[in-house]
């Protein structure tokens, strides 16, 4: 942590070790320890999915995968499985985003893809700060799923590709790396040149890049 | 849930997170006792309550030296391990930062010796963070081709707390008087984070050739809030904390009086009882390893070998469980009332995964998985067959959740893209 970030976390008393902000919400402790839709080992290759969605790996600590049966005219989505790798409110949050987009009889498409992350830590009943990125990966797993959808239906144009925009071009980040990046807890231009050299070699990036920072922020975090 | 355990009626409370902090033993706490409303004065006082609690101050003293087999006037009492590691490094390195600025020191260090190392590297100070074997070692030899003429101080911890290594203390102590020889000078000074080896290791000063040894108390069954920093004669180094001059001018602050004879009393004891409590740990440690060898598959032992105390701390073990992250199965042991850690990310403040396993190359997929477990006094076979009543029950139901599969052909099998 910078210095900039020590003294923000000293004003704003914020407790930042390990040790604080750790409790889970009863929710989250339901979706945990009784998840709800998960996708059983030897029930795969029977489930016959309409579209799957991976996303994340065990090297970042997260995997995460979504079956999806959707009904072809109706664009409801019938039923939802899912496996995650990850920690309790990684797993709390897949298990209730099954529940969200399945209650009801089902989401369309169009309204599942209105999901945000904090449409699901409102109805996980929060999550601790450090663990908002969980709820992100649960989201993009479901937006893989849907494109997957797109894909084998042949409606490409519908296909998602949110943001991946390029911001510095010698070393081809984009705007969904410093989405992550924000996500992991940088907050300023020096956390995020920190993590990704963003901008170092290639100044005139530095402005948008600032911009995207304030606008993360402000959403996962105001 | 298949054959998943019911909740016992009664929940047993298995406490194996001995190396986060340990409770306090019973007689260290009666001998703390008189020390806070009887016996309170200032030791500095010199009135009869104060030259008392100046007395009680001085055998606490004399009895860390004694373990140490020091003189006692090199014992400066601190508030913890933290705080001795801190001025350990920032001592000797303001006090001789004009004779160099090179420090040598490990990738596997507690961070309170690493996050030191990292300010100093802003003040302009050179760090040598020296790599480890797989089991978490360094080289002898990796310390003496480091050293350099401007090398003033080498921290190097002598049991770890994640993994349980042991480093060859007494040896680089051996390497770097040797070198201070042929040099012709007092340079490096060789300090060593204690705190672990503590309950377990001989801590004599003289056999470990060191100049600065941090210990805490929290680990050894003693107090919270009260450690030391050996300082051998002749070895100078500025203080952290100033004010009224106590602790040699190295510590100012009225003396943590209960805190200081908890400390002693503590490390007197384990001191005492290490042989026999080290045997038993360790039959008890390889015991519960085996018991997880046999039921659970895909395991993996992190650190060292299970050996004697000369090559990991016999209370650690530290084990991977592949295909499932270590912070899920924390939450779920600790509905059964199983106490442990874990080096995955999720659990930490930056949410990259233990530092210390990653030096010891461990994929950061066998480090999101990993378990520490750290045994004490009051652990016994029963807990550990308590545990694994419901070990392997959680993770094969983890394991139902996970998509992930590691080396095995399901896995990444519904990529669709």
């Amino acid at each position: 942590m910078d210095k900039e970030e020590d003294d923000k976390t000293q004003a704003a008393g914020i407790r930042d070790t390990s040790g604080g902000n750790w409790l889970y919400s009863d929710t989250v402790r339901e979706h945990f320890f009784d998840p709800k839709n998960f996708m059983k080992y030897d029930e795969v290759d029977t489930y016959q999915a309409d579209a799957t969605g991976r996303v994340g790996s065990p090297a970042c600590g997260d995997e995460m995968v979504i079956w999806l049966k959707i009904d072809s005219k109706t664009e409801k989505i019938k039923d939802c499985r899912w496996q995650t790798f990850g920690c309790g409110s990684a797993i709390a949050s897949t298990s209730v985003l099954s529940v969200m987009i399945t209650e009801n009889g089902g989401m369309t498409i169009d309204e599942a893809l209105k999901i945000k992350p904090q449409d699901i830590i409102k109805r996980l009943g929060g999550l601790p700060d450090r663990k908002i990125h969980c709820s992100v990966l649960g989201d993009k797993a479901l937006q893989a799923a849907v494109n997957d959808w797109f894909r084998k239906t042949g409606q490409h144009e519908r296909i998602v590709t949110a943001g991946a925009k390029i911001i510095d071009e010698k070393l081809n980040i984009t705007d969904k790396d410093i989405e992550e990046a924000v996500l992991e807890g940088a907050r300023t231009l020096e956390d995020i040149q920190k993590k990704l050299k963003v901008g170092v070699g290639n100044p005139e990036a530095i402005p948008q890049i600032e911009e995207l920072i304030r606008f993360y922020v402000e959403k996962y975090y105001a | 849930m298949n054959n998943f355990p019911k909740k016992p009626a009664k929940k047993r409370f298995v406490y194996l997170d001995h190396a986060a902090t340990t409770y306090l033993d019973e007689k260290v706490k009666k001998a703390m006792d008189p020390y806070f409303s009887d016996i309170f004065a200032n030791p500095s006082g010199l009135y009869a309550q104060g030259r008392e609690a100046k007395s009680a101050l001085d055998s606490a003293r004399d009895k860390v030296a004694e373990v140490l087999g020091a003189q006692p006037d090199t014992i400066i009492f601190t508030g913890g391990g933290t705080e001795s590691d801190n001025l350990a490094i920032f001592g000797a390195a303001r006090k001789h930062a004009n004779q160099g600025k090179h420090i040598i020191t490990t990738k596997i260090e507690h961070h309170a010796v690493l996050r030191p190392c990292e300010e100093l590297e802003k003040l302009g100070f050179e760090i040598t963070y020296l790599p480890v074997n797989k089991e978490g070692k360094i080289s002898v030899e990796s310390v003496k081709k480091n050293l350099r003429k401007h090398t003033i101080l080498i921290s190097i911890m002598y049991g770890n707390n994640e993994i349980g290594t042991v480093m060859p203390i007494a040896e680089i102590g051996r390497e770097i008087l040797k070198w201070r020889k042929q040099q012709n000078t007092v340079y490096p000074y060789f300090h060593t984070d204690a705190c672990q080896a503590a309950g377990a290791l001989d801590l004599n000063v003289e056999k470990l050739h060191v100049d600065l040894m941090t210990i805490n108390g929290s680990k050894i069954y003693g107090p919270k809030g009260a450690g030391i920093l050996y300082k051998r004669r002749g070895v100078l180094i500025e203080p952290l904390v100033y004010g009224g001059g106590q602790e040699k001018k190295l510590r100012s602050g009225t003396e943590n009086v209960p805190g200081i004879i908890g400390f002693a009393k503590a490390l007197e004891l384990v001191q005492k009882n290490k042989k026999i409590e080290n045997k038993r740990l360790l039959k008890l440690r390889n015991y519960f390893w085996e018991k997880i060898k046999t039921k659970i598959t895909k395991v993996k032992l992190n650190g060292p070998e299970l050996g004697d105390e000369s090559v990991r701390l016999p209370n650690n073990l530290n084990i991977s469980v592949l295909d499932v992250e270590g912070e899920a199965m924390l939450l779920y042991l600790d509905e059964y009332g199983i106490v442990c850690s874990t080096g995955s990310a999720c659990t930490s403040e930056s949410l990259d995964p233990s530092h210390v396993l990653i030096a010891c190359g461990l994929p950061y997929e066998y480090a999101h998985g990993s378990l520490r477990f750290t045994l004490g006094k009051r652990n016994t076979k029963q807990d550990i067959d308590y545990v694994m009543k419901y070990l392997p029950a959680i993770v094969d139901r983890l394991r139902e959740l996970s998509p992930v599969h590691l080396g095995e052909k399901k896995h990444a099998k519904y990529i669709s893209r």
